[in-house]
């Protein structure tokens, strides 16, 4: 039983056929065979928040999820929601504000924060740092972050900043 | 924890090979662990197991996924008893208007374990199983005078919170059961409660954790459960409670408590706070938790003193 699995899921929309074997988490099935390298592999245990995905529209650890356990799934990264525009606005505001230096926690904090600006678009800071309270950024000191998710949910409530 | 790097070229923070099966029913999760208990691991949400088989703390050689048995979700309560299916998401029992109204303790909890995208796969059986004595539901199970309910080879057992937990990571199931189940009394509705932990950072595992339920009745306690977690080995429903319990809470009442909660406490050492720190702590929650349910602010100055 230890041999390779079948699997079957979506990502990013199209549909993908795998075998894996069990021990393959969900980063590495996406960045070493599917080369989707914008998740980010850090801490490697459920700490960092740099390998946060989509599945079935949940944000996830993709480090503490199998790929067998996507079998039937719908996962999304980073490129996909990049890619199709949904997250443009949080993009460009995260440029715009300087939220972010090395880039490497960005995706994450992406996936992130785009997850709370779906579920309520009248957000306070409190509420932005309780979200992203699982995400790591070494360089920016998160207020810019935190600005830039805050610019972000007043333009889609249609406040003005 | 250390990551053994062993002269590899990556550090070892991938889980090691292991075969995986995906049960089918709950039958059939049970014939797997009846033939491979002992080498296998129940796989629910991975919040916590996974992080271990990543880090190479544990290396079980089957993982028996039970992720996809709808029969173990879900939150029913009837006969004043709730009952949560083991492979209830955090995330579920945070949205779910059942827990709101008939465990509100277990809600405020439940919004300091982890982070959003980790309480969208935990589970509540996975948390209970697990049994890390840092985390928050263990504790809840106690204060709440919870019933486990596991199935194994020999048909169904019900075990109190109070004798479920057994260690560190260790708990009255034997390698051959599942947790399937929990089962809360509904909380009183004159019931009031109080939770509160101290961590590094907001979702992260406590340093020293309070999640308590209390009866008021005239300006003092009739009745205070207090379950502590992160001060030993184990959740402590502490018998110091019993101190509060019918008399007017002074300062000398509180000292006198504080000391027989000192006695029931066996806190361990680590890298986040040396015993000491944490019997302090548990005295901090304590005072704020009799001065928060009582609203004596007197009570929460000077008695630390």
């Amino acid at each position: 039983m230890t041999a390779a699995v079948a699997i079957s899921l979506s990502v990013n929309g199209e549909r993908v056929e795998a075998n894996v074997l069990p021990r393959l988490n969900l980063a590495d099935f996406l960045r070493e065979h599917l080369k989707l390298t914008g998740t980010h592999v850090g801490c490697e245990h459920g700490v960092c928040g740099a390998c946060t995905v989509r599945v079935n529209g949940d944000i996830v650890r993709s480090c503490l999820m199998l790929a067998v356990q996507t079998h039937n799934a719908t996962v999304e990264t980073i490129e996909g929601l990049s890619d199709s525009g949904e997250i443009a606005d949080l993009q460009s505001a995260f440029r715009e504000r300087n939220a972010l230096q090395c880039g490497f926690c960005t995706p994450g904090m992406l996936m992130a924060a785009h997850d709370l600006l779906k579920q309520s678009p009248s957000l306070d800071r409190e509420q932005i740092r309780e979200h992203l309270s699982g995400n790591y950024c070494r360089c920016t000191g998160y207020q810019a972050i935190v600005d830039a998710i805050e610019t972000t949910a007043r333009a889609r409530s249609g406040r003005l900043p | 924890m250390p990551i053994v790097w062993a002269g590899e070229v990556t550090p070892k923070m991938k889980a090691s090979a292991f075969a995986y099966a995906r049960a089918t029913s709950v039958a059939n999760a049970l014939e797997l662990l009846t033939a491979h208990g002992e080498k296998a691991k129940v796989l629910s949400g991975g919040q916590s197991l996974l992080p271990a088989m990543n880090l190479r703390l544990i290396a079980p050689e089957l993982i028996i996924d039970i992720g996809e048995l709808a029969e173990l979700r879900g939150v029913v309560v009837k006969g004043g008893v709730l009952t949560i299916g083991a492979l209830t998401r955090h995330v579920d029992l945070l949205k779910s208007p059942e827990i709101a109204a008939h465990a509100p303790l277990l809600r405020d909890a439940l919004t300091h374990v982890a982070h959003p995208a980790i309480r969208n796969r935990g589970t509540i059986g996975g948390s209970l199983a697990q049994a890390d004595p840092a985390s928050e539901l263990p504790a809840c199970m106690l204060t709440l005078g919870a019933t486990i309910v596991v199935r194994g080879p020999s048909g169904e057992r019900r075990i109190a919170a109070n004798q479920f937990f057994a260690g560190i990571y260790e708990t009255a199931l034997t390698p051959q059961e599942l947790l399937v189940a929990v089962e809360l009394p509904v909380t009183p509705k004159n019931s009031t409660h109080f939770f509160h932990e101290f961590a590094r950072r907001h979702g992260d595992y406590a340093i020293v954790g309070l999640a308590a339920q209390a009866l008021v009745k005239d300006g003092q306690f009739a009745d205070l459960r207090l379950g502590f977690f992160a001060v030993g080995d184990r959740p402590l429903l502490a018998k110091s409670a019993g101190k509060l319990v019918d008399v007017v809470i002074t300062s000398a009442v509180l000292s006198e408590a504080f000391s027989a909660l000192d006695d029931e406490l066996d806190p361990l050492e680590d890298q986040q706070a040396t015993p000491a720190m944490r019997r302090h702590l548990a005295k901090v929650l304590l005072a704020r938790c009799v001065s928060s349910l009582l609203a004596r602010p007197d009570l929460c100055t000077g008695a630390l003193a």
